[in-house]
This record gives C-alpha cells, sequence and structure tokens, in this order.
C-alpha cells in the first residue's frame, strides 16, 4: 500500500515537471511578455531594464531551473503583471470560483436527482419524455450562448438578478466567501445555474439508467414481496444503489469544474481562478501560467487517488498493488 | 472568442427586443458604479505604467501637472512651472495641499517621489522613462521645486504629469504590495481608498478635503469587466451606472437605446500601418505575382508607398467598419493638439493615379504582399486590415490578410518579421513628439529614439526638426519643429495613419460625463445630470 502511495506521488512529480517545462517551452515559443507589459512610450534602455528586471535576459534553461529551484523552496515565482506572489494570487481567487463549482455541483443533484428519479419510474409518461429531451438541450447548448440568454432574460429584461460580477463577501478563515451573504447568493444563482446545466443532463441519464435497472433487481422484488412500502423500496433500497455512480461521476466533473470554467467565469465576469488564466495567458504572465496548471495537475492526481482507493475500500476485489 | 460573445449579444438583444422593458431602480445619487473594460494591476502608482494604472492614480494620488479632457496640460498638484534657465526648470507647489492621512504636501515629498520612482522592483513598465530626464531635484522652499536636467527638455512638465506624488513620511520604504492592500494607498487625489480586490473591484471614497472641485459622488465602485458583453449587459440591466470602451458594433443600436446615453470624444490614439524599411534586398512578406521573392524591396521607393496610401479609402473605413466611431487622418494627432498640422488632411483615393505611380516605380503589374495585424487589440484590427488588403489588391498589389493575437504579432513585429503591418498608437502626453520619437525616429539605442519603430522607417530630416524641437523651449518654436517634422514624415509615406479613435462610454440617463481625449475613465468626470425641465 504505501509502496504503492509511494509510486503515485513520484508519477505525480513527473507529471508536474513534464507540465512546466511545456509551460516554459510555450510561453518562450508564444512571444514576449515585456513586449506586451511595457509602456510604447518605452525606449530601448528602459526595454532592456524591463527584460532584466522580470529575469528574461538568461537563456531559457537558466530561467528554468531557478524557477525549479524556487519550486522546490514552494516559491512559484512573482507575477509579471502584478508582482505578487503567484500562488498567492490564485488562491484569492480560490474561493470564487470553489463556490461556483460547489454551487452548481449541488444543484446539479437537488434538480437532477428527483427529475432522473421520475423518468426512471415512469418511463413512459409525458413527463419522463419532456424531462429527456430537455436533457439533451443541456448537452448540447453552448455554456457561452446560454449564460449570455440567461442575463439576457433575467437581468436586462426582468431585472431579478444581477447580471455580472460576485456580491458581497465576508471573510471567513481569512479568505472572502460570498455564498453567506444574500447579494452574495443572489450574483451566485445565474453563473451556478450556467455551469450546472450540463451536470444536470449528467445526473438525470446516470439516474435513470441506474432506477430502470436496479428496478428489476431481485432484492427489489423480494422487499416488494416482504410488504415494503413504494416510498420505502425507491427512497431507501433503490437510492443506495444508484448513488455509487453518481456521486463517482458528480466528484471527477467537480475537479474539471474547478479547473475549467473559464468560459462562465468570463460571460460573467466572476473574478476567479478561470478569469485569472485566461488573463494571464493574454499577457503571458508564465509565473501565474505555471503555478495555475501545476495546482490544477496537482488537484487531478489526488482527486484520481482518492477515487482510485475508495474503489479499494468499497470492492476487496480490487488490489492496488497489482496494478 | 470574445467577437463570437458580442455577436451572440447582438442576436440575443435583437431577439428579445431590448426597447420593450425599462428596470424601475432605486438611484441613489450618493454613489457610482462604473465597469471600466481593462485590468487595473496596481495601486502603486509607479509599478506599472498602463492607462486603467493612471486613470486609479488620477483619483488616488494626483501629478504636478495634469491633462484637461481634450489631452492639453494644465495645473495639477504644482500651480505654475517655467524654465529658469537652459537646463532648469522651476516649478511652484499648490499650498495647502494635504495627503488623505493629513500630512501636507510639499517639496520634500516631490524630490522623495523623483528619487523613488527608477527603484520600484520587478516593475514591467517603469515610470522611470518620465524621471530619467531629472538630473537631480532642488528643493528651494517647502512650496518651490527646481528641476534640474542635462540640457534643455521642454517636455518636462508633460513627463511629470505621468507621476503621481507620494507623501515622504508615509511611503518611504513602500512595497507594491502595500499599495494594493490598502495600508499606504494613501494620495491628495479627489478620493481616498475604500477596499481593492485585484481583478474585481475598487471602492473608494470622496477626499472632502481634495484642493481641487469637489466630485459629485460620495462613493465609487470602480469594477474590472473585461468581457465586453458583460460590461454591456451590466450597463443595461442596470447593475452599473457608467461603462467604458463600448464596442463599436453595439453604438448603433445604443444611440436608440433609452436606457443609455452615450458620452464621445475624439481619442488621442491613431490607428496606422506601418511598412517594412529594414530590408532592402527582399522583403519577407512581398513576392513578385507569380510567388518568387522580389531581390528589392518595393517599399523602399516612394511612389510605391505614395500608391498604397492613395489607395485607402479611409471614410469608408470609418463609416462601414468603425460605425462613425473614428475620424479619418493623415497624422498622428487629432485637432486642437500640440503639434497638429492644420491643413494636413488624407490625401483623396484616387485608384488611377495610385496605379501609374506603380506604374512609375516599375510594377505595372503590381505586386504580392501579406498585410499583418492583430485581431484582438485594436477596436476591429482584424476588420480593418481585411478592408485595406481589398483596396491595396484593386490597384494591383494582390494582398493576402493575416490577422493574429497580439501576444505572437508584437513579438514578431518586433523582430522586423513583417512587409507591412497594422498598430495603434495612443499618445498619452498629448503632444507630437511622443509619436515622432517612438513611431517615425531613425532607431537609435542610445538616443532612446524609434523604441516602438518596428518598420524601422528612418528619415534624417525628419530626425534633424525632431532633434531641434526636443531642445527648444520656446512652447511655439516648439510646435512648429514638430509639425513640419509631421509634414515630412507624412509626406515621405513613413507611416500610413488611417484613422484617430473616437472614445466611446455608455451611462444611465440621469447621469452626465465629461468624455476624456486620452481614455481614461475617472469617477471625478461623473456628475448627476442637471434636472430636465
Amino acid at each position: 500500500m504505501s509502496l504503492y502511495l509511494l509510486r503515485r506521488l513520484l508519477q505525480a512529480a513527473l507529471v508536474m515537471l513534464a507540465m512546466s517545462v511545456i509551460v516554459f517551452v510555450g510561453v518562450y515559443a508564444i512571444g514576449d511578455p515585456v513586449e506586451i507589459l511595457i509602456s510604447p512610450d518605452a525606449d530601448q534602455m528602459e526595454r532592456e531594464r524591463a527584460i532584466k528586471a522580470l529575469g528574461l535576459d538568461l537563456p531559457l534553461w537558466m530561467q528554468y531551473l531557478s524557477f525549479l529551484g524556487n519550486a522546490l523552496r514552494g516559491d512559484l515565482g512573482r507575477s509579471f503583471v502584478f508582482n505578487e506572489p503567484a500562488l498567492q494570487l490564485i488562491l484569492q481567487r480560490m474561493p470564487a470560483t470553489l463556490e461556483l463549482a460547489f454551487g452548481a455541483t449541488i444543484m446539479a443533484l437537488i434538480i437532477g436527482i428527483p427529475l432522473g428519479l421520475y423518468a426512471g419510474l415512469k418511463p413512459k409518461s409525458f413527463g419522463a419524455k419532456c424531462i429527456m429531451t430537455g436533457s439533451i438541450l443541456g448537452f448540447s447548448l453552448p455554456t457561452f450562448w446560454v449564460g449570455l440568454m440567461l442575463i439576457m432574460v433575467f437581468a436586462v429584461q426582468l431585472g431579478w438578478l444581477p447580471s455580472t460580477g460576485r456580491g458581497e463577501t465576508v471573510d471567513v478563515m481569512g479568505m472572502r466567501w460570498s455564498f453567506l451573504t444574500w447579494d452574495g447568493l443572489r450574483h451566485l444563482a445565474m453563473p451556478a445555474l450556467n455551469l450546472a446545466l450540463f451536470k444536470i443532463s449528467l445526473v438525470i441519464r446516470l439516474t435513470r439508467a441506474g432506477v430502470r435497472e436496479t428496478m428489476l433487481m431481485d432484492f427489489v422484488k423480494f422487499a416488494r414481496a416482504k410488504g415494503l412500502t413504494n416510498r420505502r423500496v425507491i427512497s431507501v433500497h433503490v437510492f443506495k444503489n444508484i448513488m455509487i455512480p453518481v456521486v463517482t461521476v458528480v466528484g471527477l466533473e467537480l475537479g474539471s469544474t474547478i479547473a475549467f470554467s473559464v468560459v462562465t467565469e468570463s460571460v460573467f465576469a466572476w473574478p476567479g481562478m478561470g478569469k485569472l488564466i485566461i488573463d494571464s495567458i493574454n499577457v503571458l504572465d508564465r509565473p501565474v501560467i505555471v503555478a495555475y496548471l501545476m495546482i490544477i495537475v496537482l488537484m487531478f492526481i489526488t482527486i484520481n487517488l482518492l477515487v482510485d482507493l475508495s474503489y479499494s475500500a468499497l470492492d476487496p476485489r480490487v488490489r492496488l498493488e497489482n496494478k | 472568442m470574445k467577437q463570437t460573445l458580442q455577436a451572440a449579444l447582438l442576436a440575443a438583444v435583437s431577439a428579445f427586443g431590448l426597447t420593450a422593458f425599462v428596470p424601475a431602480q432605486a438611484q441613489n445619487v450618493q454613489s457610482v458604479t462604473i465597469a471600466v473594460g481593462a485590468q487595473v494591476t496596481s495601486l502603486d502608482p509607479h509599478y506599472h505604467a498602463l492607462s486603467p494604472n493612471y486613470a486609479v492614480a488620477e483619483m488616488l494620488f494626483g501629478a504636478l501637472a495634469g491633462f484637461d479632457a481634450h489631452g492639453r496640460i494644465q495645473p495639477g498638484l504644482a500651480e505654475s512651472w517655467r524654465p529658469v534657465s537652459e537646463s532648469v526648470w522651476e516649478f511652484k507647489l499648490r499650498p495647502n495641499v494635504r495627503f488623505h492621512n493629513g500630512n501636507a504636501f510639499t517639496a520634500e515629498d516631490v524630490a522623495f517621489t523623483v528619487a523613488r520612482v527608477p527603484t520600484v522592483p520587478n516593475s514591467p513598465s517603469s515610470y522611470a522613462l518620465y524621471t530619467r530626464a531629472i538630473k537631480s531635484v532642488e528643493v528651494v522652499d517647502p512650496m518651490t521645486v527646481r528641476f534640474h536636467t542635462e540640457g534643455p527638455y521642454p517636455n518636462l512638465p508633460n513627463d511629470l504629469a505621468q507621476v503621481s506624488m507620494l507623501d515622504r513620511e508615509t511611503h518611504d520604504g513602500a512595497a507594491t504590495e502595500d499599495f494594493n492592500s490598502g495600508k499606504v494607498a494613501i494620495g491628495a487625489g479627489p478620493y481616498r481608498f475604500v477596499s481593492f480586490r485585484s481583478g474585481d473591484r475598487l471602492e473608494l471614497a470622496r477626499n472632502e478635503e481634495y484642493w481641487g472641485p469637489k466630485p459629485a459622488f460620495e462613493r465609487v465602485s470602480y469594477r474590472i469587466m473585461t468581457n465586453n458583453a458583460a460590461r454591456m449587459a451590466a450597463v443595461l440591466s442596470g447593475d452599473v451606472d457608467m461603462i467604458d470602451q463600448v464596442p463599436t458594433t453595439d453604438i448603433a443600436r445604443l444611440r436608440r437605446e433609452e436606457r443609455v446615453r452615450l458620452s464621445e470624444a475624439d481619442g488621442l490614439r491613431v490607428i496606422f500601418l506601418g511598412l517594412d524599411n529594414s530590408h532592402p534586398e527582399g522583403s519577407p512578406f512581398i513576392t513578385d505575382n507569380d510567388g518568387k521573392p522580389l531581390t528589392v524591396n518595393p517599399l523602399h521607393d516612394v511612389r510605391v508607398r505614395r500608391a498604397l496610401n492613395m489607395s485607402i479609402d479611409r471614410n469608408a473605413i470609418v463609416e462601414r467598419v468603425m460605425e462613425g466611431s473614428a475620424i479619418p487622418t493623415a497624422q498622428f494627432l487629432p485637432p486642437g493638439t500640440f503639434g497638429y498640422v492644420p491643413g494636413l488632411e488624407p490625401v483623396r483615393p484616387d485608384l488611377n493615379a495610385a496605379r501609374k505611380l506603380l506604374a512609375d516605380a516599375g510594377y505595372p503589374n503590381g505586386f504580392r504582399m501579406t498585410l499583418h495585424g492583430p485581431n484582438d487589440r485594436y477596436i476591429n484590427d482584424a476588420r480593418i486590415i481585411q478592408a485595406v488588403g481589398q483596396m491595396w489588391t484593386r490597384i494591383g498589389v494582390r494582398t493576402a490578410v493575416e490577422g493574429q493575437p497580439w501576444t505572437t504579432f508584437v513579438a514578431r513585429a518586433g523582430r522586423q518579421e513583417f512587409s507591412a503591418f497594422l498598430a495603434g498608437w495612443g499618445t498619452a502626453s498629448g503632444e507630437a513628439s511622443s509619436p515622432l520619437r517612438s513611431l517615425t525616429a531613425t532607431y537609435t539605442r542610445d538616443r532612446g529614439w524609434g523604441g516602438s519603430n518596428r518598420g524601422r522607417y528612418s528619415n534624417p530630416a525628419a530626425d534633424a526638426k525632431l532633434e531641434a524641437a526636443l531642445r527648444e523651449l520656446d512652447d511655439a518654436k516648439r510646435e512648429v519643429l514638430l509639425q513640419e517634422a509631421t509634414r515630412i514624415t507624412m509626406e515621405d509615406v513613413g507611416i500610413m495613419p488611417i484613422h484617430i479613435q473616437k472614445n466611446v462610454w455608455a451611462l444611465r440617463p440621469g447621469l452626465a460625463h465629461e468624455a476624456r481625449a486620452d481614455e481614461l475613465t475617472r469617477a471625478q468626470d461623473v456628475r448627476p445630470a442637471p434636472a430636465a425641465r
């Protein structure tokens, strides 16, 4: 077991290393951050000074080695644009992205499971057909378009919700959270729904498939024969069984929501990590790009590891050492 | 991506018939919410020379001099200035000015500020550019300060207008982070710091002790919304009171919209085409009609440059591509600025004359060329190069067009990899020596000339006029020299100016805004509109 963990950690380190090399070479190939950041009025001397100040005068391999040395001490560099530690910049924006991702996931479960249950239990009904057709839309409509439509209808036309941005925040544990205020929730509603749409459809389909499969199982027949009420059969016995795939998939989806909610964040001007990474790519702010991707790689590796570990806990037939 | 979003918003807007519904909202006259399209990267006024940072610095701090809405210099924290000798400027400071913490503003603070500017660490674009001419600062008395320069330096007031004044006592040893956290975001400006969340918003409160005209609003929420569609939706839905950088595609529709009104000014940003002057033995993207590289660079021949210039229909570009939010131009600056050349108008498009010039130059059948440009930097940049490409093709210069992201474009243009390219220039100092020195002067590292001269154009006659202008302390004589340098450059088609952008803001009907030529969005320029009778 510990050998397995060690090997996984080593793999993680290698992936992060490879990724940082790719970003370094990639940013170098795209262009020169100084050309983008510097005032056009700047003369040649000023340009040379800026290149030196940002450490870009050294050959690429030396820049990379010094980055690596600092990274081992936990310092991922300072943003070229903001002159603040890249890691700190990202962590400052993390709460905004986390509450958006969790908001979307919770919405997906609250809306998706009941609809999926209904569609699974009464597959022939008109309502079920509507739900299933609707879920196709959820899969196929582009996020940015749906986002703009939501803004047009609920903010511009009806004026019920604020169009963009994040609401009031309160400080909890040194981080700013907006889901604890009414204003914050109002701001959160549309972007979270926009991000949730795809997940709702996913949960509906998973739940429906699970219900239809489970309802035919022997233990359901047995429970019925035992004289349990329909309500109890579904809410306890069926429900437990269908939750395993739903939770697995939603958990993995959460990771990609945190990492890649870029489109929703920029349509709604949501000050999260996704917007930071897009802005950083536009100005070639290499330290932030590298730090962000490293955090994301680390997060995915951790989630995958947790999933593998939980499988082995749930199912003794899965032996990690034999993999 | 941006353009797709805009198009989608436009489609959505027309689908829903926007004018139908006007939300009733409580209008609070005490506070104003402004959404801006560009990122404020730092509150340290000496860290990153970038226009959104200037706008914030003018609200919080203030400089010795400032610019009025038309880009003309005017007194700021200094009441007056004059050269006392060839190499000494004397500035008289405004008396009784206090920083937000109550400290008095004196000549010592000026000396401290000038010393701090070049020492800000890791600056990606330093303000030292504006203080470098100063050899030493002499504090004559608390209200008088003298700047000693290497030789005559007429642009010192304009340069110092970019440098926010700090307080020696408060800011000694202050780091950029201390400004961002608000600890030392203390200036002498019309607004004081309340809170700042990088990439999201800046909250400000009125400085009741401000020396100048009192701003109308007590509280300001200055939001950063880089996405055009999001910014538009925010002002249409009434979430914010004003936005800047209104997309040109929406302007025609917004003029009919009851929920917003537009505030416009001729800007100081010229959009121009640069031409390759650095490859005499053949330019990288120019071939003959069969695709074989040419052994000479046709752009070295002024007749070819004139032909290309003459074939561009600037009025068509302004009307069709820019939807009227630009003015056609043949020079760097709009009318009314220092160094504007009266009577230097765009040449009338004349295709036959252009073809004849090409034939005279030895290209009766034209040649092939690629015109490059950014596609995410200037308003409608990619569409402008498409239009120009078609216009050039009509006179026989078969032009392919290639737009690319600014990040890639600017690096390649800086390496002289293009034959012809589109770029823009914003003259922050409001006078013509800035573009003449950076854009068209001969690239000379030692003098710091031609820093943005990406085509490496060179004209000794224009250089000589510019050099004389940069040493001329008499304003009237200097303006004439700058006008002559501009005229020489434009007659030689060193660059081809296309148009000067208009700056457009959208605000809710109850407000009035003084639109600025320099693109800065400042809260002190907004006030409640006089009540309609």
